[in-house]
Formats: structure tokens, sequence, C-alpha cells
């Protein structure tokens, strides 16, 4: 299936979606798939997945955690990309990067973008890449049809947003609270307004992330008007708390993005 | 943004999308101020009567007669704060100000651009926040202090390498949860569009004065001028006023640590590769898929793997040369300038002045040396050093 097609295909039947990210390799790369198939398991719609870079300054400490125990344990680009190859091989649910650009950068932009098409992903979200920056980026997803994702949040101007919206293509990312990555209770208290205003601009689906921990807040923020919850750093502390035991691990986090998918339902 | 931010192929603004807007906001305050006369007299008073500019340009005569030439010292270590970093720290201040921000936040390496952040929000009434990595929090203790007397909160950052580089991630981080009434006074001439173009027109005053001062002292400009580069600002500050002076040799010291065979060094413009660090492009240590190495340095203002996009572009446009001065060799030049002249340069300085003694001179040169801080914040750190290597 072509890549564009599988977040159509997911797009076209109207429900509302739940994302879990992973940072590929932590706790190494063994366990990460075993980690991927759970989350399958668990009902996740789509699968975001982080490369690790030694450096994530949109990181909070759970993430950087989940980065050097990856980066400890061995892994590089490439075995990420062979990683995510074995994951493809396993499920036809969207694949989204979310990484920093020098690994993107330093690959080579136009490569990266086909190596990433090749094993199978759908989109790319290059954490510190803004739209001012990105035209590279933005060649090379086209031409590889790789679906280009944007973060917006409720302090990016209207000039920016009409920016952004000419170029992002497959979902928007929306900022649920501004800050880091991390674990919070509450989400920010004006998303209804952000999520008015996107939906009058533009057709994307709406992703919401940042913050989200518990199955209350992925109603809240679809009660809003977001088409999808995004949670991370939720599931990455799963990982933390059980490292050293895999099979509790993959249980753990099976049974939390499980949780997290039922809250998309009722 | 109205500008680009780039010099050649390096700048830019590579940051999460949150902070886009306050860089813009922050860009805007720059150019208006730029065109402000209230702005600049403001911050021209208090460079004069508060910080004490003009520096001295100073004629180091022991150092000449050892020499063989003419050298002369630009004196940012009579600065108040004791470095050059209060000119950058002044003008931010002021900037956040305008802005009717209330929260000052920095990082700091050796602890100056922390000292000088601090005093800037004593005196213009601000809270201050300042994160710096544990290791340089052990080996800059009295600069710890004095921040903690200007009122400022020190945040130890535990991650990574525990210095420098992992300060600024921190700080950006915070700046990214507070950023509607919080304000980044960034010390270096790196990170995103505006701040390298902010801390070097914040600088540059440092070689607008020595250029007159030296004209007006020798009727003839210096042959080559020195100063050391670790994100690159005190050394940006100085070669500005000089890039259109051909015959000015321009030379940024590196931190070599224990030597460029090892890779145990900050030398990011001897050693590194393209690639984007703290929200620009520019020469970063890396590895092939491009994780960030730890730098080692001696000195902790130095300790970094990154370097300002514009001093990127003058090496890739031979305007300004690299080279690299080991801890060593840089903690010789610290006793030598304090036997030799009676003054203790910051150990980040002390690379500066190691580099002229290895340079093949001639009797009619000119050296211009940018002594960018004084040293007595290293005196425990360099006693250490000194003990554990026997002499």
């Amino acid at each position: 299936m072509k890549k564009s097609d599988r977040l159509e295909k997911l797009f076209s039947l109207s429900n509302k979606l739940f994302m879990p990210f992973l940072v590929i390799g932590d706790p190494d790369l063994e366990t990460s798939l075993a980690l991927s198939e759970g989350l399958i398991r668990g009902g996740a719609d789509l699968l975001e997945f982080g490369i690790p870079f030694s450096d994530p300054p949109a990181d909070g400490p759970v993430i950087q955690a989940a980065d050097q125990r990856a980066l400890l344990a061995g892994m590089d680009t490439d075995k990420a990309f062979e990683f995510l190859k074995k994951v493809r091989a396993k499920t036809e649910a969207p694949i989204a990067l979310l990484l920093y650009y020098n690994l993107v950068f330093r690959y080579g932009v136009e490569e990266f973008y086909r190596r990433a098409a090749e094993v199978g992903v759908d989109a790319i979200l290059i954490a510190d890449l803004p739209v001012e920056e990105a035209r590279s980026a933005l060649e090379a997803a086209k031409k590889c049809g790789i679906a280009p994702i944007f973060i917006v949040s409720e302090l990016t101007s209207q000039d920016r947003l009409d920016k952004i919206l000419e170029e992002a293509r497959g979902y928007l990312y929306l900022v649920a609270r501004l800050g880091v990555t991390g674990q919070q209770k509450e989400v920010s208290g004006n998303l209804f307004e952000v999520i008015e205003r996107l939906k009058k601009k533009s057709e994307l689906r709406i992703f919401a992330g940042f913050g989200l921990s518990q199955p209350e807040q992925v109603r809240e923020v679809l009660r809003l008007g977001a088409d999808g919850a995004i949670c991370g750093s939720a599931i990455v502390g799963r990982i933390e708390e059980n490292l050293g035991d895999a099979s509790a691990m993959v249980e753990a986090v099976e049974a939390f993005c499980r949780e997290m998918k039922a809250a998309t339902i009722s | 943004m109205k500008e680009a931010g780039k010099f050649g192929p390096y700048g830019g603004f590579f940051v999460p999308e949150i902070l886009v807007p306050i860089l813009e906001e922050l860009e805007t305050a720059t150019l208006e101020a730029r065109k402000d006369p209230a702005f600049q007299a403001e911050l021209s008073n208090l460079l004069s009567n508060y910080a004490g500019r003009p520096t001295p340009l100073y004629f180091a005569g022991n150092l000449s007669r050892e020499l063989g030439c003419k050298v002369y010292l630009k004196r940012e270590d009579l600065l108040h704060g004791g470095a050059h970093k209060t000119n950058n720290t002044i003008g931010q201040g002021l900037l956040a100000r305008r802005m009717g921000k209330k929260k000052l936040i920095a990082e700091t390496g050796a602890g100056q651009h922390g000292v000088a952040t601090a005093l800037v929000g004593a005196l213009l009434g601000m809270d201050v926040l300042i994160f710096m990595g544990a290791k340089d929090v052990e080996r800059q203790q009295p600069n710890v202090q004095r921040m903690e007397l200007f009122g400022a909160k020190v945040r130890p950052v535990e991650s990574g390498s525990r210095s420098l580089k992992d300060a600024i991630n921190e700080t950006l981080r915070y700046w990214t949860e507070h950023v509607r009434d919080t304000f980044y006074v960034f010390g270096t001439a790196a990170g995103p569009h505006p701040y390298p173009m902010i801390v070097r027109d914040f600088q540059r005053i440092i070689g607008d004065e020595a250029r007159a001062q030296i004209l007006e002292r020798e009727g003839k400009l210096p042959s080559a001028i020195l100063a050391c580069v670790g994100g690159g600002s005190n050394a940006i500050g100085m070669f500005t006023a000089f890039l259109a002076d051909e015959g000015v040799r321009l030379i940024g010291v590196e931190p070599g640590g224990l030597g460029l065979e090892t890779p145990f060094h900050g030398a990011t413009l001897s050693k590194g590769s393209v690639g984007c660090l703290h929200g620009s492009l520019s020469y970063v240590l890396q590895d092939s898929y491009g994780q960030i190495h730890e730098a080692h340095s001696i000195s902790a203002g130095l300790d970094y793997p990154g370097v300002g996009p514009e001093h990127a572009w003058l090496k890739d446009t031979e305007r300004a040369e690299y080279s690299a001065i080991t801890d060593e060799e840089a903690l010789d030049a610290f006793r030598w300038l304090a036997r030799s002249e009676g003054i203790i340069p910051a150990l980040e300085s002390a690379h500066a002045v190691a580099q002229a003694k290895k340079m093949k001179l001639r009797a009619e040169d000119i050296l211009l040396i940018n002594l960018s801080g004084r040293g007595d914040k290293d005196l425990s750190h360099v006693a250490r050093c000194l003990e554990e290597k026997g002499k």
C-alpha cells in the first residue's frame, strides 16, 4: 500500500484516533519491537516513533531518559530504519516519525526521506524545523509521498498558520499544553478556541499531544474537537517503571494503550 | 521573521514551533530598539557609568619584550562583572524590559554570563534564574556565590555532560514552558536567530573601541587579532569592526583540551562538521549520525560542542582563521600573564594569550589580544589542576 493511502484509508473511517509514541531502541531494539507489537494489540490506530537524539530540547526528562537508554544500547539512524521495516511487516497502521533536524540533516535530507519511505514510514514531524526552514525537507517529503507534519500551538500567529497550512499534509499536531513533552494533569485552557480556529482554516485532522497522560484527558481533547490524541511520556514512563522486566513492561504498555484507545470510543 | 538570520548557509532558527512567536517578538523589539534614540541613550549611559566603558587598551610592555613585537590587551577583564558578558546582558536586559517580560533566564558555563545576567536582573529589578551544568557549579564556585548574592537562583543541570551544552538545553526547555513572561538572555553569539545578531551587535563595541584606540596610539591597524572562541561572543565582538580591514588577521582560538588528536577537546571549527545544535546551523562536534559529542576543556566557558554561525561563515570564507590551544598551554599562559604583567586572565582568555606565544612574529607586528575576562574565578580550579599534574 502507498504511504499516503494508509493515512487516507484510516481517515476515511470517521473514528476518533489514538497514536502512542515510543523511542526506537528504548530500552533496546528487541524489547522495543515487542513494545510496538503490544501497542498494536492494544488498539493503536497509528504509531509514532522517535529516533533518539543526544540533545532533545523539546523533550522533558522522561523522553530524554528514553533517548539516553536507546543511545547507550547502541541505537543509530540506520538501525532505526531496519526496526521500522520490521514494524511495517507486522501492521498496516500508519507510521509517523518524530525526531530532531540534525539527524535528518546529517543523514542527508533527501536520502533520509527516501529511506524512510522505503521502510514504510507515512509521516515525518521534525520537532525543531519550523516551516520557514523546511524547504528541502518539504521537497523530499513530496518526492517520496511522505506527509510532512507540522506542530501548531495557541501562540502560532495567523500569518504563520497560513504558511503552515499551505505545506502541512496528513494531520496537524496541536500542542495541548505549552511546554516540552511530559505528563501533566491539565490540558491548556484555550484549546477549544485553537481547535475552532484550525477547523475554520483546514480540513486536516487535528491530533492533540504534549502532556496527555490519562484517559480522561484523551476524552477531554476529543470533546473539544480534536480528531485524535497522541501520548508519549506516559507510555515511556511505563517503560521506565518496568526496566529489567521486559514482559511486565510490554504488558503494562499494552494495557495502558488499550485504556487510552478505549477513551477515544466512550 | 523579517530576516532569515543567515550567515552564508549557517544560522537560521531551528526551534520547536512554540518558540517561533517569541523569537519573532524578540526580532521586532531588537530592530525597533536599534532605531530608538532613547533605548540607545540608556544603553550607552549604563555601559559608561555602570559597567565602566570604554575599557582600556593596554600596551603590554613586558609581553612585548618577550615576544619581540608590540602586544596590546583589550581589557574586557576590567568591565563590571569581570568579563565582556556584561555588554550583552545590559543590552538584552533593556530589551526584556522593553518587551514587558518580568523574568530573566540564562545558561552559563564559566558563570560569567550568569553573573552578568544576575547583576542586570538586580539593576533592573527582575527575577533571574540561571541554569548551570552541575560540573561547572563545582569548578566555578565563586561565580555561583556572586550570582546568589545578586539575588539570582542557580539551578544545577544534571543531564548529559553536566556542562554548558546541557545548561542551554535545560534553559530552552524552561523557556518553552514559560514563554509568555520570560526572557531568555542568551550568552553567546550562537543559538537561533535573532540571537547571533543581537549578541554580536551588543558585543561589537569591543572591536569598535579597540579599533579607534589602536589607531590613536599607533596610527595604524594591528597585524593580527587574537580572541578565544567557545560559542564565540567575545571574538565576534572584537572581529566585527575589523572585518573590512583586509590586512588584519583575525584569529579565533579554540579549546584544544587534551589535544586535537584525542576526543577530549572543544575545537568545533577545527575538528567539527556542519550540523544543527541549539537552534542554528553551524559547525558542531558530532558522530556520523548527528549525535552530539561532549566537549572537553579546562575552561568551563569554552567547553561547548557548538559555535556561533557567523564564525562558521568566517571560517569557510577564510576571513578568519581558527587554531586551538591545549589545557596545558592555557594553564601556562594563565601564569605567564600573571607573572609578567600582574594580570590574571580568565582561563578562557588565557587561550588567546597562549596563541601569541606560538606565532611567528616580526618586530613590526602589532598583536591585539582580547582579554575577555579576569581569572579570579579560576584560582581554586587552577590550583587543583596544577596539583593533579604534580607541578
